[in-house]
């Protein structure tokens, strides 16, 4: 724009490049690690570049997992799956759902409903741990999927996304669906949906990974190794004692665990950032 | 304004709305207030009775000095994590918001990391800090002459995961910032280099103003994130530890609730936060309230 020196144009890339430097190195340690014998990761320094090891210790850490763990990566994968698709699937359909009430009828408990879901925003699972763990214990949902999903599929943020999205829609829409003969249901199904696709897949990308992200309400409900997520799995796999910590199957597993939901942001990075930011108003 | 178009139909927003309630009232509602009744109990030892003691879990946590001293290490810890994080992303954000090669890329670059989840970050600091084989403790001692053990040390475990809770969080703030700056209109900033202003008064005098709806709402976000989101940092990398070095307020809920299963007090704390979300939401929506009507 106005400065023109040398030292002007590249200061920002050096800024920059070394900021990603800072958040590449613990990951590639990680994988680092994840290539190499036990031995090698013992002996400290160990080496920074990749080893011989990687489908060796891969294939350890999905098909059979750690000694100590019991359950393998491939498993845990598909708990991982399984809670954070139930999760943003979950809430994304009950907000779809509760929403379009919430715009498109006039009931007398209209407000009351809005406001009910928007204080769910002032109560983080953290706040309430122990008495929601209570509940679900004594619904009998311990350690089972619907244990994992349910407590977590409430979201006020996509309400409030998917009003601000239903509000943007011409009345006249709905007014001309109905002349047409189509019930709400039709209307909402055939033609809101299908309108939305842009905040749900924003939606999606952000729940999906809130969901595969969870740690604290796995780690209270699961005491069955069949239903560990992959976090759980590679707590436990750390809380042993150190010597006894098998660092190249831990760090394959925890580069396994990164990989979907980094994926999930870099595919649909625009959807990602619309949705985020979208929400703040 | 013309008349709003709804559908007229009795039962059927009831039936719409009814799973979401479900929900929030099982799942929010009653355990909240749960929270809040064994918060008024005693329960003995063995789980058997309980006794009603009125405010006597709240007085009592406000005279324990390790609650005390967990609650003033929980704010300067989330100071930190916010400062740091905060003041990196901008930093970056203004830097990948000039007209420069490969902006793209390192927007990119920068954002991904928003998807590593919590307790992996607090792998990753904890894998390159370890005091046996960690590579950086390594080099902090052969170069430095530093030991390092965060198992030992408070100060460095505390560092350890105030750093490992704001290298996890400058990706979400990056992306508030970068959306923010580009609504900072060009013009303006133009004009004042026109006046002779040079990049540093044109930043804090033009731009970091415009930019503060987005640094209120951001400040508000990362000091939730610091007080509630962090807990796989902690759990994983010091279990509170050494003593109570790293001991943040959702640590100690958990701990007393799970592990000495001191219910009412768990809960009182539970409630303590409660009222801390609450008056942070409360804060924010101000906030808001305020920047549309202006």
């Amino acid at each position: 724009m106005i400065e023109h020196s040398i030292v002007r144009r590249t200061l920002p890339h050096l800024f920059l490049v070394l900021a990603i430097v800072v958040i590449v190195f613990p990951i590639w340690l990680v994988f680092s690690a994840s290539t190499q014998t036990l031995a090698d990761v013992l002996d400290a320094p160990m080496p920074v570049v990749p080893g011989v090891h990687l489908l060796e210790n891969y294939g350890r850490a999905l098909l059979e997992g750690t000694k100590s763990l019991g359950a393998s990566a491939l498993t845990m994968v598909k708990n991982s799956l399984i809670m954070a698709l139930g999760i943003s699937v979950g809430k994304i359909v009950i907000s779809l759902l509760a929403t379009f009430a919430i715009v498109f009828f006039r009931f007398p408990l209209r407000g009351f409903c809005f406001w009910t879901i928007f204080i769910t925003l002032m109560l983080p699972v953290e706040v309430r741990i122990m008495p929601t763990y209570k509940v679900i214990s004594d619904l009998g949902l311990l350690d089972s999927y619907a244990g994992l999903i349910l407590p977590m599929i409430v979201s006020a943020t996509a309400v409030f996304l998917f009003r601000q999205f239903f509000l943007s829609v011409p009345r006249e829409m709905a007014e001309a669906a109905q002349i047409d003969g189509a019930g709400p249901m039709q209307f909402f199904a055939r033609v809101l949906v299908p309108m939305s696709r842009t905040p749900i897949a924003a939606m999606f990308v952000i729940q999906f990974i809130y969901g595969w992200n969870q740690y604290l309400w796995p780690l209270l409900i699961t005491t069955k190794e069949q239903y560990y997520t992959l976090l759980i799995g590679i707590n436990r796999m750390l809380a042993v004692n150190d010597a006894l910590v098998e660092w190249p199957v831990a760090m394959a597993t925890t580069l396994l665990a990164m990989l979907p939901p980094v994926a999930v942001v870099i595919v649909m990075q625009r959807s990602f950032i619309a949705g985020m930011t979208e929400t703040e108003k | 304004m013309a008349k709003q178009y709804e559908f007229s139909a009795r039962r059927l927003p009831y039936l719409l709305v009814l799973p979401q309630m479900i929900v929030v009232f099982l799942f929010f509602f009653w355990p909240a207030a749960q929270a809040m009744w064994q918060s008024l109990f005693i329960q003995d030892a063995f789980g058997l009775s309980l006794t009603f003691v009125g405010l006597e879990n709240y007085l009592k946590l406000f005279k324990d000095p390790l609650y005390l001293d967990s609650l003033v290490r929980s704010f300067v810890y989330a100071g930190f994590v916010a400062l740091i994080a905060m003041s990196v992303a901008l930093f970056l954000a203004v830097q990948a918001n000039r007209r420069i090669r490969g902006a793209l890329f390192y927007k990119t670059m920068l954002v991904w990391p928003y998807a590593v989840a919590t307790l992996v970050a607090g792998v990753l600091w904890m894998f390159m800090f370890n005091p046996n084989i960690g590579v950086l403790s390594y080099v902090l001692f052969k170069r430095f002459g530093v030991e390092w053990n965060y198992l030992l040390n408070d100060s460095q475990a505390f560092l350890l995961v105030t750093l490992a809770a704001s290298w996890k969080q400058i990706s979400y703030n990056f992306v508030f910032f970068v959306a923010g700056l580009q609504n900072v209109p060009a013009s303006l900033v133009e004009a004042s280099a026109i006046d002779g202003a040079g990049p540093f008064k044109r930043f804090w005098r033009i731009v970091f103003p415009l930019l503060s709806p987005t640094t209120f709402y951001l400040l508000v976000m990362n000091l939730v994130y610091a007080f509630f989101e962090t807990f796989p940092i902690i759990h994983q990398v010091t279990q509170g530890g050494p003593g109570q070095a790293t001991t943040m307020l959702v640590y100690k809920v958990y701990r007393d609730g799970v592990f000495n299963l001191d219910l009412g007090s768990s809960s009182a704390q539970s409630v303590v936060l409660m009222a801390l979300v609450i008056s942070l939401t409360i804060l924010q929506f101000r906030f808001v309230e305020r920047r549309v009507t202006y």
